[in-house]
């Protein structure tokens, strides 16, 4: 098995190398990929939508179809992965394990016997694949979780005029979250963000998107033509298309952000969401 | 011999990609582990990632941002190329979404099976095919 697969690899890479050697050059400008369609969209991208950020102006409108059907599939992963390994939480847990905060000693309690209260200030719930209390990674999380949301607003918002949009900003948000539930634990994430708010929200993204070019429809426009905005938006076409590319940002950016928090939960905890990373 | 060389040098884009393919390649076919499967096929997807944006570039030119200059005032030579980067942009999101996928597949598999081994896994199916 080993020698055929290798046999295989070889030929194949020898032949696309052979084949690629008829390729442009690397850096070449005049190339076939360089030359007929997109000197299109950088003349016109200003022209077309007031969008100086040529790379939103094809993903949200020239190539909107394909970015919506690109969210779609996003969440689809989310709704697979849920389905795949989603089970429903034991009722009684084998044994816990809890830390007595002022002492540091940890407790294990079997299956049957008292827990202590759930909001307890003095003994908290740790994982059984136990990891020391790092005063150090907590408080350095808490201090950069906040200035990744902040960033990640700010990419989703300067998508039109520096480089960033609806997917680098979702997945900046939706690792922020990710960051929390590494540094402390899944439970006290599940908490902040539960999981019906990501499988929620997901949705209502993939929702913007395609209301979005729903109401072009109904403004008798085609589905996705941001123009037929202009009316309700008060502006020209040209700015409506810019304000329309904006709203299906937000769309993506959300749908992405929740999808990544979705699988993390499933993934991390193998679905029973009781422990995890 | 000679041209050999310089066209390898003015190519070397492409040699890049097709050693990361072939790599991601080998370990589908030859690896019996599933996360290994797992961790070829995304380098695949990179080297295919990889190849898109390296056929967008030009050398010495700047990103396709378009400062306002007026209507014919844009000269697309002097920007690179930004369709294959919009391109990949969802590709990397999608190649993270079946990245994900295919994880918590390979998770059901050893929940029912207790292994990731590919022949492991074969074994536990034909007996219980001939029970």
């Amino acid at each position: 098995m080993k020698s055929i697969g290798l046999i295989t690899v070889i030929v194949c890479g020898a032949l696309l190398i052979y084949y690629a050697m008829d390729f442009p050059n690397f850096g070449d400008g005049t190339s076939p990929a360089n030359t007929y369609l997109s000197p299109h969209f950088l003349e016109n991208t200003m022209v077309d939508a007031h969008v100086p950020n040529s790379v939103t102006t094809i993903l949200a409108d020239y190539r909107g179809y394909d970015t919506m059907y690109e969210t779609t599939v996003v969440l689809t992963a989310g709704l697979a992965c849920f389905f795949l390994l989603r089970r429903r939480e034991s009722t009684s847990p084998p044994a816990r394990f809890y830390r007595h905060v002022p002492t540091g000693l940890t407790l294990r309690i079997e299956e049957g016997g008292k827990l202590p209260a759930e909001n307890s200030k003095v003994f908290t719930r740790i994982d059984s694949m136990w990891a020391p209390d790092s005063l150090i990674i907590k408080n350095t999380c808490r201090l950069v979780i906040a200035f990744v949301q902040l960033f990640a607003l700010y990419v989703v918002a300067h998508g039109h005029y520096s480089p960033g949009g609806g997917f680098q900003g979702g997945v900046l948000m939706g690792s922020s979250i990710i960051l929390f539930s590494i540094s402390n634990d899944l439970r006290r994430t599940l908490k902040r963000f539960k999981e019906k708010t990501a499988a929620v929200l997901g949705a209502v993204g993939v929702l913007i998107y395609s209301g979005t070019g729903f109401v072009c429809l109904l403004m008798g426009e085609h589905f996705l033509n941001y123009g037929a905005l202009s009316s309700i938006l008060g502006t020209d076409k040209v700015m409506a298309r810019s304000h329309g590319i904006f709203s299906v940002e937000i769309g993506v950016a959300f749908a992405v952000m929740s999808v990544m928090i979705w699988i993390y939960y499933n993934l991390s905890s193998a679905g029973k969401h009781d422990e995890g990373l | 011999m000679e041209q050999i060389v310089t066209a390898i040098g003015a190519k070397y884009n492409y040699i890049v990609y097709v050693i990361l393919m072939m790599i991601g390649l080998y370990a589908m076919i030859v690896k019996s582990n599933l996360v290994k499967k797992i961790i070829g096929m995304n380098i695949f997807q990179t080297s295919i990632i990889l190849f898109y944006v390296s056929t967008a570039y030009k050398t010495g030119k700047t990103i396709p941002i378009v400062p306002y200059q007026g209507h014919d005032a844009v000269h697309a030579a002097d920007y690179i190329n930004p369709l294959p980067h919009v391109l990949m942009l969802t590709a990397i999101v999608v190649s993270v979404a079946t990245l994900g996928v295919a994880l918590s597949l390979a998770m059901k598999i050893y929940r029912q099976y207790g292994t990731l081994e590919e022949d492991d896994i074969n074994e536990n199916l034909r007996s219980e095919e001939g029970k």
